[in-house]
């Protein structure tokens, strides 16, 4: 590459006096794309097609209102597969049920994150509309989280997960005060912040987090934003995308279609 | 340089030394090798267990269910919704056996009914539909089919089987008294193939007025006790009141 470069530089600097050391650098700079552009593309051929890239992904997930069921195997699988305590307060993943009276009140509750499922309910006024949301960490962009970790605990990974270093966190709970989506928790043994992590070390083995395999009615979509075709790409392709708290600017990777206005 | 300088410089640099000398100590080795936290903490997530293993694993060897699934209501189903977790069936086959659930309270998980599930999502009221019975004996949840014609008599007459079902005549199947039950349930119009219902004092006489049945069945003599009445007429056979 250098060698490509070289001619360029001998030239300007031939032509001497006349070029100023504007133009000079100018022309460098002209070089210096075909430089870039070359560059990694013999890297990539060269190394192993095997390299995890984390660059060249960024996570997120899809979720369809419409689909969800409120069965609640997600929270049950999440639990199963990241050793979740059991106890009816900590749930990396929970699914709310939202009843909207004819008055406009909107009711929200969540009994054990919905693993029992849902028992009806016994108010006989008037439903408007009723519908089941299922709630995770959003992994936003621009996590308020990592923002207030004191000692660089939790973190957004290259390719765009929020993840907790229990062996460095200090338990000062910062993170789960700045949450505005209440994702995390303390955990009562460790006593270190916890949350989703869309199954990293699955997703990372290709396979898709434990809430996404179980979903029966496939309510949850996962995949990689920057992959062109993929069951995400599909999901925004046909879905009218919405996320939660988007004034907050956090930037979520969590995105909902058919959200009701009534969801906070 | 005054020596009240030269004491703070000393005192400063020992202080930054101190410091800086702490931050090498304590700050981990791979902090901030790819930002404002420590790199090893991604291998440490890496290496959690995995417990499911996932619907392709899953197929890979009952590839027979797969196939049936793929085609039926359930084909979006992964295996382990229903037969929890199993990276330790796809590790060692043998020694751990995913569970399959039987009993009732497992498919109202999803298909009882709720108000707040979407619209066309097939529902059922868990206590009124086929009371008792368990699912799998008419859907088969592989290849899950609204049943054509009810498995049971109780798909249609509940209320005589719940009856029945704490009466001293709970053994009896519908079919000891009443003929062409087969018939009659298979029939696409269960109306115009009524099953036969008992006509005479024989048929009750059969247990009750034999001399081979077993002891604790109460007997009559047929000739003497209320000839003039046919034996449904005061006693009730789906849950007879005689001790």
């Amino acid at each position: 590459m250098a060698q490509e470069t070289r001619p360029e530089k001998r030239s300007a600097t031939e032509k001497g006096k006349s070029q100023d050391r504007r133009t000079f650098l100018k022309q460098c700079l002209r070089g210096s794309p075909l430089l870039l552009g070359i560059l990694p593309l013999e890297a990539e051929g060269a190394e192993e097609e095997e390299a995890y890239q984390p660059e060249e992904h960024l996570y997120g997930m899809g979720i369809d209102v419409d689909k969800c069921i409120g069965c609640g195997r997600c929270v049950d699988a999440c639990k199963n597969e990241n050793d979740v305590p059991r106890e009816p307060f900590f749930f990396r993943t929970w699914v709310e049920r939202y009843v909207v009276r004819e008055e406009g009140e909107v009711e929200v509750d969540s009994p054990n994150g919905g693993i029992d499922g849902f028992p009806l309910q016994v108010d006989d006024r008037e439903v408007q509309r009723t519908f089941f949301v299922p709630k995770l960490c959003n992994h936003c962009s621009n996590a308020p989280c990592v923002q207030v970790c004191p000692v660089g605990a939790t973190f957004t990974t290259e390719d765009g997960v929020v993840l907790v270093d229990p062996d460095y966190c200090i338990g000062c709970r910062y993170c789960i005060q700045a949450c505005p989506y209440g994702a995390r928790f303390l955990h009562p043994e460790t006593r270190t912040a916890e949350k989703c992590t869309f199954c990293y070390h699955r997703v990372r083995r290709g396979l898709q987090p434990a809430c996404v395999e179980v979903c029966p009615t496939k309510a949850r979509v996962f995949g990689d934003t920057r992959q062109r075709s993929s069951p995400l790409a599909r999901f925004f392709r046909f879905n009218k995308i919405q996320m939660l708290k988007p004034h907050l600017n956090t930037e979520p990777k969590v995105f909902y279609a058919a959200l009701d206005a009534s969801v906070g | 340089m005054p020596q009240q300088v030269q004491r703070l410089v000393i005192v400063f640099v020992v202080a930054i030394g101190a410091l800086v000398g702490a931050r090498q100590i304590m700050t981990p080795e791979s902090f901030g090798k790819t930002g404002h936290y420590r790199a090893a903490a991604i291998d440490s997530v890496l290496t959690l267990p995995i417990r499911y293993a996932g619907e392709q694993v899953c197929l890979d060897c009952h590839d027979d269910i797969g196939e049936m699934k793929i085609s039926s209501n359930h084909s979006g189903l992964s295996c382990e919704v229903c037969h929890a977790p199993a990276a330790g069936h796809a590790d060692d086959p043998d020694t751990f056996l995913p569970p399959a659930p039987r009993q009732r309270g497992y498919c109202p998980l999803c298909h009882g009914y709720n108000p707040s599930r979407p619209s066309g999502f097939p529902q059922i009221d868990p206590v009124s539909h086929n009371p008792v019975q368990a699912c799998v004996t008419c859907h088969d949840p592989h290849a899950p089919e609204p049943p054509d014609g009810p498995a049971e008599c109780q798909g249609c007459h509940q209320g005589i089987v719940r009856t029945k079902a704490v009466s001293h005549h709970a053994q009896l199947p519908c079919a000891r008294c009443h003929a062409n039950t087969e018939e009659h349930r298979a029939s696409p119009h269960p109306r115009e193939l009524l099953p036969d219902k008992p006509r005479t004092r024989a048929l009750c006489g059969e247990c009750h007025a034999s001399a081979d049945a077993p002891r604790e069945i109460p007997r009559i003599d047929l000739d003497s006790h209320e000839p003039k009445y046919l034996c449904w007429q005061c006693h009730y056979p789906h849950h007879p009141e005689a001790k």
